[in-house]
């Protein structure tokens, strides 16, 4: 049988008036890589934001790695790890302060070997003395990397992984994280907004559009079902309505 | 040092590297007591001519105002540490990982602590050389003091950050001017008995008060009163309760709203 990483049950967020995520299902298995795709406020962040336990939802229930984050969210969370640009790290201390702090948070064994090693195969040696502050916004998406690698997680939540970056160095970091999953066999959930980093890197796609998944599958599968030659078209076809049969697709 | 301890310290260095990397903010701790101290040592040099009240100890009004700064400062280190992690939009970060909301409570207020040691010891050593006056001779009722001062300081920080965690940064002068509100009636550098009758029973539900009466006590009928300690001491375990209460159920109401996503700068 499949292990599964992330199990949620009909979550549903709503902010006052604002429905932020409508009753979705979905389970990720273990060792996959799935992408969150959607536009805008289509409730991405706010699924990841659940599935750290960051939010409580609304309604429904979500477990990972066999908890139930509701209730036992610390038996699992020394085992996760996440990046969004949404937070940040404090600007003033440097980056070895900044991964020093989030190792021992996260209880990591020989602590100061796994930064050096971190920092080594992340190409940031150079900037460990740096504040975090000072530095560009493509060596703080390193640096953020490596914060959410330093305790080996199990599952990784990757929100706009590329975000900011050049595509040399982008194309470098999805190599790295792809190696880290096949190396680990790790579960990575991303949100992206870059559909060819979703085709390189990941087996499933769930397209959401305005809090509810409305078509899900494998990049290939996707893109054949809608009829398309990109992930891209589909996601235009998805968030501008274009095609009638987006609701038997979703379907 | 793994487990809660080993977050605890983590919690703690975080707020170590900042202030080791930053010698204004160090300055910054030390600037304002001292100021404090030479201020009210003058005042106090003047009026032990010409008032009673302060002849019978000079020392009465240089301790209130040194020990006012550890109320103070025990509220401000609390809410100012919890401050630099919304600064930070980092609050996200740590609450991803296995940090609980109580180990950092226990990180704030150790980190409030330090910051009240380092800003209150030098101006209290400088009173020395400068007036002859050493607060350190009133013995062991000063730390009886001291811990009774850092504990209710410490809660009132703990509930001002949950304010600002409610209400976000346009609530954050809170963190400087909450505490003030108790300084009239707390009875810092006079009795309480010089208050309106009326107001004296608010005045008595607040610890501070219990300790400014101790202190004058201490110096002026030389007697420590243990009645007053454990007044006190109750007092603190009470308050402290109730912040730790507002801070929990606040945190519980961020996680339903997704406020520790969003705050910042």
């Amino acid at each position: 049988m499949q292990e599964i990483a992330i199990r949620a049950d009909n979550l549903t967020k709503r902010y006052d008036k604002v429905l932020a995520v409508d009753n979705v299902s979905f389970t990720v298995p273990r060792g996959a890589i799935v992408a969150l795709l959607g536009g805008n406020g289509a409730g991405k962040t706010t699924t990841i934001a659940m599935v750290l336990g960051l939010l409580l939802p609304t309604a429904g229930a979500i477990a990972v790695l066999g908890e139930d984050m509701l209730k036992h969210r610390y038996r699992v969370l020394p085992r996760m790890n996440f990046s969004s640009p949404y937070v940040e790290l404090p600007k003033r201390l440097n980056v070895y302060e900044n991964l020093a702090i989030y190792a021992r948070l996260y209880g990591v064994p020989h602590w100061r070997a796994k930064i050096a090693t971190l920092a080594e195969e992340l190409q940031m040696t150079d900037i460990l003395d740096r504040p975090y502050g000072q530095l560009s916004s493509g060596q703080k998406t390193r640096v953020a990397i490596a914060k959410s690698l330093v305790n080996d997680p199990d599952l990784l939540l990757l929100d706009e992984p590329t975000a900011s970056l050049d595509p040399d160095t982008a194309d470098w970091v999805r190599g790295y994280l792809r190696r880290y999953q096949e190396s680990k066999r790790a579960t990575i959930l991303m949100a992206s907004h870059n559909m060819v980093e979703v085709e390189r890197m990941c087996q499933h796609v769930m397209m959401m559009k305005r809090g509810r998944i409305v078509a899900e599958g494998a990049p290939d599968e996707l893109i054949a079902r809608f009829g398309r030659e990109s992930l891209e078209e589909v996601f235009l076809d998805i968030a501008r309505n274009r095609r009638g049969e987006l609701q038997d697709a979703a379907q | 040092m793994t487990g809660s301890l080993g977050r605890i310290y983590a919690m703690v260095m975080r707020h170590v590297y900042l202030y080791r990397g930053s010698w204004p903010r160090i300055a910054e701790l030390t600037y304002w007591p001292v100021m404090q101290m030479l201020t009210w040592g003058l005042l106090s040099q003047f009026l032990v001519t010409n008032s009673t009240f302060v002849a019978q100890a000079f020392g009465v009004l240089i301790a209130a105002v040194l020990l006012w700064d550890v109320l103070f400062r025990g509220n401000v280190g609390v809410a100012v540490s919890f401050l630099e992690e919304m600064w930070s939009r980092n609050l996200g970060q740590l609450f991803a990982s296995p940090l609980r909301p109580w180990e950092w409570a226990v990180a704030l207020v150790t980190v409030g602590l330090l910051r009240v040691v380092i800003g209150i010891v030098p101006a209290a050593l400088l009173c020395i050389p400068l007036y002859h006056y050493s607060i350190f001779d009133m013995g062991l009722p000063l730390l009886a003091f001291f811990a009774n001062l850092m504990a209710f300081g410490a809660a009132a920080g703990v509930a001002v950050s949950a304010i600002v965690l409610r209400y976000g940064m346009g609530a954050e002068n809170l963190a400087w001017v909450a505490i003030f509100a108790v300084a009239p009636l707390t009875g810092v550098y006079y009795p309480i008995s010089t208050l309106p009758e009326w107001i004296q029973p608010l005045a008595y539900i607040l610890p501070s008060t219990f300790v400014f009466e101790g202190m004058r006590g201490v110096l002026l009928d030389h007697m420590f009163r243990m009645d007053y300690f454990g007044y006190a001491a109750a007092l603190n375990v009470v308050y402290s309760a109730i912040a730790i209460g507002i801070f929990l159920h606040i945190f519980r109401i961020a996680r339903v709203r997704g406020l520790l996503l969003q705050m910042g700068e």
